[in-house]
């Protein structure tokens, strides 16, 4: 009872990496409440996977194994984890800020009347006084940017459990926790939870495609020009764009000379962004590019030459080789993050 | 079979906060809202755009919009009138507002209950939030199946849709019984423009707040002979639970707000270093521009 509960995404057997993250930042939280970390394993061939979930550090996996629970879909998966909950009165609740995450806990939030944070960055154990002179000891901080990232919100739920809240993949660290707990395995007897409606949406068909590119929308982008020197290299741009949870952008030069598609092109005869952040790895700040990208709110160059043109319009300049620059802002970037 | 649906689309008006560029913070690091105007949210456009086609497509098909906010996002309404929505409804009440999502959610599933629609289509998120949780909590409250991240509607039976959903990794099409709560993503088809005939038609449209505001009312006897009122309704017209409205509704709290402060300054000079880069990650995560 009133332990903290990660619900797991699971497709094809494979335990998802933002689920493998909560557990991680599931196992610190737990530590510090003295509570135990609960996964919810819900789907179909589950076999092994609570080996997984232990090695990041869950006490226990409540499992439902069944062909009916996979694909996923929301009303089974709402009406088995609001039933467990139910039971099992978790003080706090997390899920993947991702398009299944996203569609269940709002569900489960409002069938428990619980409050939910979503896309949190962070998660802290706090005290709070309200105006009325109530203490409450040992809240969910949930952190979160809104309004467009302009404010940094700190979200508390006093009175209702669980304290739920979403987390974007890549926000936590993951990590195998120091010391596996003992595991107990509970098998849920999920059928009792099941309601007749819970099965009328039907998959008719399920797919992987490549997404549309859109780097308009971006907070970050993370841009290579012709100085990226190949495809190949433009592949470390796209690892740290996918860390920081932004897009790749380029300039006409690298989509000229093949590195990227023409939808990435910022610049006259490109797109026009303004993203909180733009990375410019060797690019040298043609008026053409710069025009696409000016109005960014911060503009950091990545160039071997100190004195390219983008330089002027940057906040930071880092003077070096992006083959050595990128992978240590991921290390780092990793490495601060909480 | 008939196949004529009663839509409802749910849209908000919100502050623009996509272009954030450096005149959007105030030195003081505050919002600077006249940098931002209040425009219809751009999901719920998408939304509005699914409800139209399927409009075109099913004879006797209506939309009305119902939108929550203060008396002035009756433009909202306005703006699905020219676009080649039916009507709508402004839900404005002083005890709906300090709402999270679950008291909004509450307080739109009263008023759609008073509509009765089959269908209740909305964007995925809005912007100045970014929760996603509005359109699944409302289908909570009324009951009903959801389909987020909505593509396209591509077809309707009469009986159960057929929707296209765009997920991280893939897409999924999956076929969902009326009524039910569709939620649409920013990836499905832009809007429609407003129509010339529909703007002309509509713009002296306005709700009973905004006409007793005019000083003169030229149009009162047109906006009573054309039926050109826009419906506005209260705690007491949708029979909401005043406890479940607003803050007392609301089970988030807010703790603590900080507005991020982006400065003007000088280029910093920084190498490959280990160092440099650690203390730019660090910044740049303090600042939250990361995260």
């Amino acid at each position: 009872m009133n332990n903290i509960f990660v619900y797991c995404e699971i497709e094809g057997g494979k335990v998802a990496d933002v689920s493998l993250e909560l557990l991680t930042k599931g196992r610190e939280l737990a530590d510090a409440l003295g509570c135990k970390l609960e996964a919810l394993a819900i789907g179909h061939n589950l076999k092994g996977v609570e080996t997984t979930l232990n090695e990041y550090g869950a006490d226990v996996v409540y499992a439902a194994d069944d062909a009916s629970l996979a694909p996923y879909r929301t009303l089974p998966h709402t009406s088995i984890v609001c039933g467990v909950f139910e039971e099992e009165k978790p003080q706090i609740a997390l899920f993947g800020a991702t398009s299944l995450g996203r569609d269940l806990g709002p569900r489960v939030s409002s069938a428990l009347h619980s409050g939910l944070t979503a896309d949190c960055t962070s998660l802290v154990i706090g005290d709070h006084a309200d105006t009325k002179g109530n203490e409450y000891k040992n809240l969910l901080y949930q952190i979160r940017p809104a309004f467009g990232g302009n404010i940094i919100a700190t979200i508390i739920n006093p009175d209702c459990r669980p304290q739920m809240a979403t987390v974007r993949e890549g926000v936590m660290r993951k990590e195998a926790a120091a010391r596996k707990p003992a595991l107990s395995v509970k098998q849920i007897d999920f059928k009792k939870y099941l309601k007749d409606i819970d099965m009328a949406v039907r998959i008719i068909d399920r797919h992987i495609e490549e997404r549309k590119i859109d780097i308009k929308g971006a907070g970050v982008i993370v841009s290579g020009g012709y100085g990226v020197g190949s495809k190949e290299n433009f592949s470390l741009l796209n690892d740290l764009a996918a860390v920081l949870g932004g897009e790749v952008g380029a300039s006409r030069a690298a989509v000229d000379a093949g590195f990227a598609e023409h939808a990435r092109q910022v610049g006259q005869t490109g797109v026009t962004v303004r993203p909180k952040l733009y990375i410019a790895c060797g690019i040298s700040g043609q008026i053409q590019h710069t025009a696409g990208m000016d109005q960014s709110a911060m503009i950091i160059s990545i160039n071997t030459d100190p004195e390219a043109p983008i330089n002027k319009i940057a906040d930071f300049t880092i003077t070096g080789d992006l083959n050595a620059v990128i992978p240590k802002m991921i290390e780092y970037y990793k490495r601060n993050s909480k | 079979m008939r196949k004529a649906l009663k839509i409802v689309v749910l849209a908000k008006q919100v502050p623009d906060t996509r272009n954030v560029g450096k005149d959007a913070m105030k030195a003081d690091g505050t919002v600077n809202r006249a940098a931002l105007p209040a425009i219809f949210n751009p999901e719920d456009l998408n939304a509005l755009e699914q409800a139209l086609r399927l409009k075109d497509k099913f004879e006797g098909t209506t939309i009305e919009i119902l939108t929550m906010g203060p008396p002035r996002a009756a433009e909202i309404i306005r703006e699905g009138l020219f676009r080649g929505t039916d009507g709508g409804v402004l839900l404005t009440d002083r005890k709906f507002a300090g709402a999270d999502t679950l008291a909004t959610s509450y307080a739109l599933a009263c008023a759609i209950r008073k509509i009765r629609p089959d269908l209740i289509i909305a964007g995925r998120q809005a912007i100045d939030g970014d929760t996603a949780q509005v359109g699944p909590q409302v289908a909570e409250k009324m009951g009903w199946p959801q389909v987020t991240y909505a593509e396209e509607i591509a077809n309707f039976d009469g009986k159960e849709l057929t929707i296209k959903r765009r997920l991280e990794h893939g897409v999924e099409t999956v076929a969902c019984p009326l009524p039910m709560v569709v939620t649409v993503n920013g990836s499905a088809p832009d809007c429609r423009p407003r129509h010339a005939k529909l703007l002309m038609k509509y713009k002296h449209a306005k709700t009973v707040t905004e006409a007793r505001e005019l000083q003169e009312d030229p149009y009162l006897s047109l906006r009573e002979s054309r039926g050109l009122t826009i419906t506005e309704w209260g705690v007491a017209d949708v029979d909401a639970d005043a406890e479940q409205l607003g803050l007392s509704g609301s089970p988030t709290k807010v703790k603590k707000i900080e507005n991020v402060v982006f400065q003007a300054k000088e280029a910093k000079l920084l190498t490959a270093a280990d160092g440099d880069i650690d203390s730019l990650m660090k910044e740049l995560i303090e600042s939250h521009t990361l995260g």
